[in-house]
């Protein structure tokens, strides 16, 4: 059973403050993490291969930074690791991420399965796991929070909706997303850390998968930020005050002229 | 093609550097050197007072195809009732619709479903209505051939859905069929007057910055939104509308994927993505048994009952009840927290919501700070006297 895994490095915090003098970003201490709900498809990955056998790849595309994600994964246990980095790349909206991830693992081959996670923090679209399915010609399933079993080539899963959770089937190769439901993450092993720490990290550039230039970067992504802007809050903050009789009495008052209730 | 700064204009003032949402700026010696992670969204030539900072877009490959007209909207059931999302889009949809001068499509799979007729009353000028049995339950593989088959014949320029589980699952592999754009969980929609561009803004980075994003020159352009961002219209009696059925070929695509059972979350009894109220919990409930009261105050208000973090760590309730960045994203009209402390994690899934009640005992508590109302107070006082008083007011 040999999978392979996606994940991204994300800035560390949503907690991006905006300076109210000045009104910009403040990053500071903003460190590059794994995107959480990317180590539950890592754990997820690591205890199907400690139940069926096979190897864990780790695959990553983002700038040559992002190898310090790759050797985490490495050392929570994933056999192998290969970061995706090339100029070519930036500025990649999904569409063209998950060009170059179904390129990465075409060229890896033998593959049973490939989990990603829910979304990332950063990008926060939850679209490059189906769009890489797509481009994979696979199944997708996504949201998965119990893998149930695997047999025959298929693979009995849950999934998470927003009624409950749904029963499936899908036939392997496939790609799926985790939820956080599915499982708790370890910790690294000292066993891990040392052989993160020594692991041969291969980078795969746009020539050694074949790139077409004009499906990556900024020129193959379909679309483009224009604007970005600090959201206003419009919204007024009101504090009741009173005894807690009177609080509540404002409270049934106000939510009364607003017809919510 | 790229980004390009003028030496000879800039001042090295270095205004640009935090304008940049992304961190893509550094300064070396003295003047913003451009780094890899740049997307060329322009924050930074925006923020130059010196016009040193120039930014060239090659022109795009493929020529937006003008042949594509119509903005559509898929319209989801479930179990052959159409989701609350699908009307808010609708009427959506017949507003971008009215300020391109062009129609309103609905496209709607399934078997049997109830009251397609009423799509064309709140705005719809066509339905496209796929019904069959093998479509009544939600196939992935069925659902994307169908919607890219439907979009190639008839080639909307504009495609909405719904940023429910389903649409978020499907869409993007549409997306990838036809090699067009798809920006996730809109909040904003409009139209650009001189280009016919969809202007689609959506909240990032848990909603601290907001994006404006447009898919220039393929077809179609396509959004996701989620349940409650937009307000479901008022229908129209005796609005005309066409109500176009379309067989199902069967023999074009089979299903991979099988959908083997359904387990019903019975703790859930209003479902949080589409509760109009929602009355949540968080570590300040102290103990699970003390979810049952506010249970009984969602009870009374018909809302639903959601949670932060912590009680789900806890096993208090289950997960589907979370609300927040690694939970779920909600906007009711109401949102009542009770002894949450406002986390930003905890924030980023539910301060879209349109008016929100704090109820903690610690006034410096962050969520005092997005509260529309806020009370400083023992929950476990508030709470019962505010269920009491609701329940006199209803008699
Ligand atoms: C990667 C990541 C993802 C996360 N995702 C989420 C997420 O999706 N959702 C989420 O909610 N959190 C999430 N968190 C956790 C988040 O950072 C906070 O820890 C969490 O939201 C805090 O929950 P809380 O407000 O219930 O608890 P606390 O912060 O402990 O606050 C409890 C509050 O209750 C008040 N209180 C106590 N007793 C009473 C009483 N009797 N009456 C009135 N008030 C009382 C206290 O004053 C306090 O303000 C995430 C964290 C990380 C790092
Ligand atoms: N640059 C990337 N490299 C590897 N995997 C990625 C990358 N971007 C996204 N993914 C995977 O796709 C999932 C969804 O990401 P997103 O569509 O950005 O929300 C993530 O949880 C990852 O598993």
């Amino acid at each position: 059973m040999n999978i392979v895994v996606c994940i991204k490095q994300v800035p560390g915090t949503t907690e991006v403050k905006i300076d109210p003098q000045t009104n910009t970003l403040v990053r500071e201490g903003v460190e590059g993490i794994v995107n959480p709900f990317d180590t539950y498809a890592l754990e997820e990955g690591v205890r199907l291969k400690e139940r069926f056998g096979g190897v864990v790849t780790v695959v990553s595309m983002g700038p040559p930074q992002a190898e310090a994600a790759l050797r985490e994964a490495i050392s929570v246990g994933a056999d192998q690791a290969i970061l995706l980095s090339d100029r070519a790349f930036a500025g990649s909206d999904t569409l063209a991420t998950a060009y170059v991830l179904s390129r990465a693992i075409a060229r890896i081959g033998d593959y049973d399965l490939v989990i990603c996670g829910k979304q990332t923090l950063d990008g926060d679209t939850g679209q490059v796991g189906p769009e890489l399915a797509q481009r994979l010609g696979i199944p997708f399933v996504a949201y998965v929070s119990k893998v149930e079993a695997i047999q025959d080539g298929q693979m009995r899963v849950q999934r998470l909706i927003e009624e409950g959770h749904e029963l499936m089937e899908a036939p392997l190769p496939c790609v799926m997303s985790v939820v956080k439901e599915i499982n708790v993450p370890r910790l690294p092993s000292l066993r891990g850390m040392m052989r993160a720490k020594g692991a041969q990290i291969p980078v795969w550039t746009a020539r050694d998968l074949d790139i077409e230039a004009d499906r990556v970067g900024v020129a193959g992504s379909p679309t483009r930020v224009i604007r970005v802007f600090f959201p206003q809050r419009t919204r007024k903050s009101q504090m009741l005050e009173g005894t807690a009789e009177s609080q509540v009495e404002q409270l049934v008052e106000r939510l009364r002229e607003t017809k919510l209730i | 093609m790229g980004i390009q700064i003028d030496l000879e204009k800039c001042t090295g003032c270095g205004a640009c550097l935090p304008a940049c949402p992304l961190d893509a700026l550094e300064l070396a010696e003295d003047k913003p050197r451009v780094k890899d992670n740049c997307n060329l969204c322009g924050a930074c030539r925006d923020a130059c007072e010196y016009d040193a900072i120039i930014i060239e877009e090659a022109p795009e490959k493929i020529a937006p195809d003008t042949g594509f007209r119509g903005v559509w909207v898929f319209a989801e059931q479930r179990q052959g009732q159409l989701k609350g999302v699908a009307y808010e889009l609708v009427s959506k949809g017949r507003e971008l619709a009215d300020s391109l001068g062009t129609e309103l499509g609905v496209v709607c799979f399934g078997h049997q479903v109830q009251g397609v007729e009423q799509l064309v009353a709140y705005g719809a000028d066509k339905v496209y209505l796929v019904d069959d049995p093998a479509l009544a339950h939600y196939q992935d593989d069925l659902y994307a051939h169908q919607l890219a088959r439907l979009i190639e014949e008839h080639r909307p320029e504009i495609l909405l859905a719904g940023a429910t589980s389903l649409g978020r699952s499907f869409i993007p592999r549409v997306a990838a069929m036809l090699e067009t754009g798809l920006t996730a969980d809109c909040t904003g929609l409009d139209i650009d007057g001189d280009t016919r561009l969809l202007l689609q803004t959506r909240p990032t980075f848990g909603g601290n910055i907001m994006a404006t994003i447009t898919c220039r020159a393929r077809r179609p352009q396509m959004a996701t939104v989620r349940p409650h961002v937009f307000k479901k219209g008022i229908p129209k009696d005796g609005r005309q509308g066409q109500i176009i059925r379309i067989d199902f070929d069967r023999s074009a695509v089979t299903s991979r994927t099988k959908l083997l059972g359904f387990i019903e979350d019975l703790t859930e009894k209003v479902r949080l993505e589409e509760a109009d109220i929602i009355v949540s919990g968080g570590r300040g409930l102290g103990k699970p048994e003390n979810f049952q009261l506010l249970q009984e105050l969602a009870d009374v208000l018909g809302a639903a009952l959601g949670s932060s973090r912590p009680p789900v760590d806890e096993g208090w309730i289950p997960y589907s009840h979370q609300v927040g960045q690694t939970g779920k994203t909600v906007c009711p009209k109401l949102y009542i927290a009770c002894g949450i402390s406002g986390a930003v994690q905890h924030l980023a899934g539910m301060q879209t919501s349109e008016v929100i009640v704090a109820i903690n005992h610690d006034p410096h508590a962050p969520i005092f700070e997005i509260a529309t109302y806020g009370i400083v107070g023992d929950l476990f006082e508030i709470v019962p006297m505010l269920i009491a008083r609701l329940k006199e007011a209803r008699g």
